[in-house]
């Protein structure tokens, strides 16, 4: 069909109208459902992490709302002090680390490191278990390179600050079955009990091989066959965020009940 | 030329399927085929885009300038991918995350944007529909015959239940690493073509 240039850019327009209205409505009509499932998800992940709830367990949104809410409480913490931040910083409900890490006024670039972390954000939000008004456990966010993707994820340490609780990651995009394994509970099992700290230092990583129980080797954990690279990975994440250049001075002055 | 309605949509399935004659939306259905439930949220989500876009060019396909058509096109079928991919992401989160950009990547699947320039800019509405439905569904039944066979043989499971307990979780059966990578799935496709074209010669090409 030929046509006129008038009549074929005002039909580009109205396509783009009806287009670009349909999306508009798609998107705001459903953003806060999205939201609720991304806020959902964080929680369970972060209930999975410290044991109180089941992996793969089936709890409706407002199960997961009150076990959150009765167990765990959100804390920012000052990264360069390695303190708590005072609770009026900013609104802790609303507040997103991993944005702020991208504003440069909020965050400070991180030296050259493995775990290819471009900025620590000022201000790091934790979460801790509580367990009759005392703190049981730190549910502290962790993210770094491994072969395709950041993984982002959450390391719970014990209150002595250095045994581990447990692993979990809830964002990366390795490979499906080799370095996608990082999400099979089978191989995050294996972390709960390993040491983080031996004299000071971040000794615990993930070996080629088979590292053996938790008494034999408290600072070894089982590499996955096939992922070399994203094994690595998660070493060097764990090394940069529980060692000086993230929550290590966090760590230290919890356990000396100075923070 | 009169189209019955039935052939258009059974025909895609297994005489005239998208990916197995027309050797098109390989891409996706290496990339989301390692699990049964990736493919069957991925594949409804493209019979969705489909079956839509192939309606909406059609209704206006007398409207449109053939100066401009391609992009038209595009506009609608990239409006309707993304909204399918918010619908997912508001009501599937789980399974939109595992998709992650392949939902988005329906855009560039040339099964949507052949459909509609060569099919729904001739054809009235309702053929042009069951048109979209009758490729989509020949493109679920790859997905899911590759699916079926990733799962079974890479996890030992099928809709994430253990079918065959994996060794790595103290059962009896070695994981083929082969089929969670996306040469496995070149291999299951190729051998599906294969199948298709002993049991109807006529979609062999012809040599020379």
């Amino acid at each position: 069909m030929q046509s006129k240039t008038s009549y074929i850019i005002g039909f580009a327009a109205a396509v783009c109208l009806v287009c670009g209205v349909v999306v508009a409505g798609a998107a705001v009509g459903l953003k806060e459902k999205q939201v609720t499932n991304q806020i959902l998800d964080r929680q369970k992940k972060v209930l999975t992490v410290t044991g109180l709830m089941e992996e793969g367990a089936v709890l409706t949104p407002a199960e997961v709302q009150e076990l959150f809410e009765a167990n765990i409480k959100p804390r920012l913490i000052d990264m360069s002090k390695g303190t708590y931040a005072p609770e009026d910083a900013v609104d802790i409900a609303t507040y997103d680390p991993e944005k702020a890490s991208k504003d440069p006024s909020m965050s400070t670039v991180a030296e050259a490191n493995l775990a290819k972390v471009q900025s620590v954000p000022n201000l790091h939000l934790i979460y801790e278990v509580q367990k009759e008004g005392e703190v049981a456990m730190l549910v502290l966010p962790v993210k770094g390179k491994g072969l395709w993707s950041t993984m982002y994820g959450y390391v719970a340490l014990d209150k002595d600050g250095e045994t581990v609780s447990g692993l979990t990651f809830y964002q990366h995009g390795e490979t499906p079955g080799l370095g996608g394994e990082v999400d099979n509970p089978k191989w995050k099992a294996l972390w709960p009990g390993r040491k983080v700290y031996n004299d000071g230092d971040v000794a615990l990583k993930v070996v080629k091989g088979q590292a053996g129980p938790v008494n034999e080797a408290p600072y070894e954990v089982d590499g996955l066959s096939g992922a070399t690279i994203t094994s690595n990975g998660v070493t060097y994440l764990i090394q940069f965020w529980l060692g000086e250049t993230g929550f290590g001075p966090f760590i230290q002055n919890f356990t000396k009940g100075k923070a | 030329m009169a189209l019955k309605e039935k052939d258009v949509l059974i025909d895609p399935l297994f005489n005239n399927n998208p990916i197995a004659l027309q050797v098109l939306g390989i891409c996706s259905a290496l990339a989301v085929t390692t699990k049964m439930e990736t493919s069957i949220v991925m594949s409804l989500a493209v019979i969705a885009v489909l079956a839509l876009s192939n309606l909406s060019v059609s209704l206006i396909r007398n409207y449109i300038p053939s100066s401009i058509r391609i992009i038209v096109q595009l506009t609608i079928i990239a409006s309707l991918v993304i909204v399918t991919d918010q619908i997912l992401k508001a009501f599937l989160f789980d399974t939109a995350k595992q998709l992650s950009v392949f939902v988005g990547l329906i855009i560039t699947n040339c099964i949507v944007m052949g459909r509609a320039e060569a099919f729904a800019m001739q054809q009235p509405p309702k053929l042009s529909l069951l048109d979209g439905l009758g490729n989509g569904a020949g493109y679920a039944v790859i997905l899911l015959a590759v699916g079926f066979f990733r799962e079974l043989f890479g996890s030992g499971s099928l809709f994430g239940f253990t079918l065959m307990k994996p060794v790595t979780e103290g059962g009896w059966y070695t994981p083929n690493g082969l089929m969670v990578l996306a040469p496995g799935a070149f291999f299951l496709i190729g051998i599906f073509i294969w199948v298709l074209r002993t049991w109807k010669p006529d979609q062999v090409e012809m040599e020379g």
